[in-house]
């Protein structure tokens, strides 16, 4: 069952970004940094923490994911380690993403060409 | 030989021939609705070279070569070479120089680069006695698009109005030999701007210069429309082609069949899937050194209006949110009745 | 003559061809969903192996971006964005894809300036906008309720 809403939640929130680039003429980088910075707020107030529970990778691969896991890992940090959580907490929940994307990618980059 | 200034900016020339021309181009141009009129067709787009930029300047390379050899001439035979691209700092003109050796005059207006080259060719073979001059254009896709758009394998989506830069370079010998095809008369075009400011859709913004650079060229030789077998602009595209027409329509002056484009036509849209079509320095300087050229040979036409358009924006420009300036040259050619 | 709202950056506007928007639309929703569907697959996988939902999200995330740095190498993904717009770039993959690109592309200019800088090109905003954006919300919520 939740492959199922894994499908219909993840491209749900693809066919809203594509309107929004269809629509407002927006470039693909502005609309992804929209919807990184729509995840975190609908993260802030509770809402995209359900949407993952309940579609799982359907709500995590996105995105918005990406900014909602970063105010979870604040969150969690803030009730350790209070204040200084603030800074550290983000990238310490998105460090595997973002280690791992810097590594995939030197590594694709030094072995392909790019083609025409 | 001689130059004559007719009105504002017009300036007819006589005493000016077309020597050779040369058309190098990539495989989607070579496949395309031209398939068969170029000189040479790539199997790729050069992926044996280091980078694109060095393939780019081979495709020049190719097209000089073949441009003397079509001739007879050798490199010493041309007193200067006149020429520009889309990169930065003309380099592809300017480093293929390193290997030639002849006097250059690097020059820069975007897709106009080559009737501007070849306008400024005329003046100075047929008003300052310099006797052969090369004159050439060149664009690569891969290059333009990294420079003005995206890189090349990061995914994004066309939309319906942008344009496809051409793998494609084009050279010309103009002399004071007598040849079949004459240049007749060069308008050098200004620069116009109403306001387009989408790099996506620079044909749109290029229609009014084309518009301008054909009246002005029309009033300042006391001609009409129907004096021309072809009047080709250079990249505006199906948009801007469109566009063009419906301006006209607005300012008193319809346009009818005689009314083409290079970048119209070098693909095919719905198979090559190359959206508004072609554009480039590259793109009007093949098609009239390969198909062009071809008809006024063949006697289909007897006199031919290129009007090469150019977006003269850069990367910083339209970051900036500025509007596009464009620019049009219009050069008019003939197969003169002595050589028909 | 010049300025935005002339007559005929208007008439331009009203000709200009329409994007395909229904179909864009759909091969969105069908790739964005097929692609979620695979990282479910992932997921599910390392939950199998004794993990919580929560645990396996990075390592989700890892794969994912494996496998769109790995496409993009092979020159596939550019492809399948040309059609799916959003529903490609949107899901982590396409994050991958926006990092390779421009790093494959400027190789040419040298490991540190070319690769090194260009792996940024894109990704760097939405990573100082995703880190500004979960700073303030976070010391919003910190603020408010004292927790976070």
């Amino acid at each position: 069952m939740t492959f199922l809403w894994a499908f219909l939640v993840g491209g749900l929130l693809c066919l809203l970004a594509q309107l929004v680039m269809d629509f407002t003429r927006m470039t693909p980088g502005q609309v992804l940094v929209l919807f990184v910075v729509v995840g975190a707020l609908a993260g802030g107030v509770g809402l995209y923490g359900k949407l993952v529970q309940f579609a799982g990778a359907g709500a995590s691969v996105p995105l918005p994911g990406f900014g909602y896991t970063m105010v979870e890992g604040i969150g969690q940090a803030v009730r350790h380690k209070g204040a200084l959580g603030l800074l550290t907490g983000g990238l310490t929940a998105a460090s595997g993403g973002i280690k791992s994307a810097v590594l995939f990618g030197l590594l694709a980059s030094l072995i392909f060409k790019p083609k025409a | 030989m001689s130059v004559k200034q007719c009105g504002a900016a017009t300036y007819a020339v006589s005493g000016v021939y077309i020597q050779s021309t040369a058309s190098v181009v990539g495989p989607k141009e070579g496949h395309g609705p031209f398939r068969g009129q170029f000189d040479r067709v790539w199997e790729d787009e050069g992926s044996h070279a280091a980078s694109f930029e060095k393939a780019e300047q081979q495709l020049l390379a190719e097209a000089y070569a073949i441009a003397l050899q079509k001739g007879g001439l050798r490199w010493e035979d041309i007193q200067l070479v006149i020429g520009g691209d889309l990169l930065d700092q003309v380099i592809t003109t300017n480093f293929v120089a390193r290997s030639h050796g002849r006097p250059l005059a690097g020059i820069f207006a975007a897709c106009a680069t080559f009737t501007e080259g070849l306008g400024l060719g005329a003046l100075l073979v047929g008003g300052a006695d310099v006797g052969t001059v090369m004159v050439s254009a060149v664009s690569h896709h891969a290059t333009a698009e990294r420079q003005f758009r995206f890189p090349l394998e990061l995914g994004y989506q066309r939309t319906p109005t942008s344009a496809w830069t051409a793998t494609a370079a084009g050279a010309v010998v103009l002399s004071q030999a007598a040849a079949p095809l004459a240049v007749e008369s060069v308008t050098f075009g200004r620069v116009v701007d109403l306001g387009g400011k989408d790099p996506n859709d620079m044909g749109s913004a290029m229609a009014p210069a084309a518009y301008d650079t054909i009246m002005q060229h029309l009033k300042d030789m006391g001609q009409e429309l129907r004096d021309f077998d072809a009047i080709y602009t250079g990249d505006l595209g199906h948009f801007g082609l469109t566009m063009l027409k419906a301006y006209g329509e607005r300012q008193g002056t319809p346009f009818g069949a005689e009314l083409h484009d290079c970048g119209r036509e070098l693909y095919d849209r719905d198979r090559q899937d190359t959206h508004n079509g072609g554009s480039g320095p590259g793109c009007s300087a093949s098609v009239f050194s390969g198909p062009l050229t071809r008809k006024l040979m063949a006697g289909e036409w007897h006199r031919l209006l290129l009007v090469a358009t150019g977006a003269l924006y850069s990367p910083t420009t339209y970051q900036q949110g500025e509007t596009i300036p464009c620019i049009a040259h219009a050069i008019q050619i003939s197969r003169g009745r002595a050589h028909a | 003559m010049q300025g935005e709202k002339t007559p005929y950056w208007l008439m331009t506007q009203k000709m200009m061809p329409q994007r395909p928007i229904v179909k864009n639309a759909l091969w969105a929703f069908f790739v964005g969903g097929a692609i979620s569907t695979v990282g479910q697959g992932v997921l599910w996988f390392f939950m199998r192996h004794g993990m919580t939902a929560k645990e396996a999200s990075s390592p989700t995330a890892v794969v994912m971006i494996g496998l769109g740095a790995l496409f993009t190498g092979l020159g596939w993904y550019d492809r399948l964005v040309k059609r799916a717009g959003m529903g490609a770039s949107l899901p982590i993959t396409g994050f991958a894809n926006a990092m390779v690109a421009p790093a494959m592309e400027y190789k040419a200019e040298g490991l540190v300036m070319g690769i090194g800088a260009r792996l940024f090109t894109i990704a760097g905003p939405v990573l100082v906008y995703g880190m500004a954006a979960a700073f303030v919300v976070g010391a919003a919520r910190y603020l408010i309720t004292g927790v976070a």
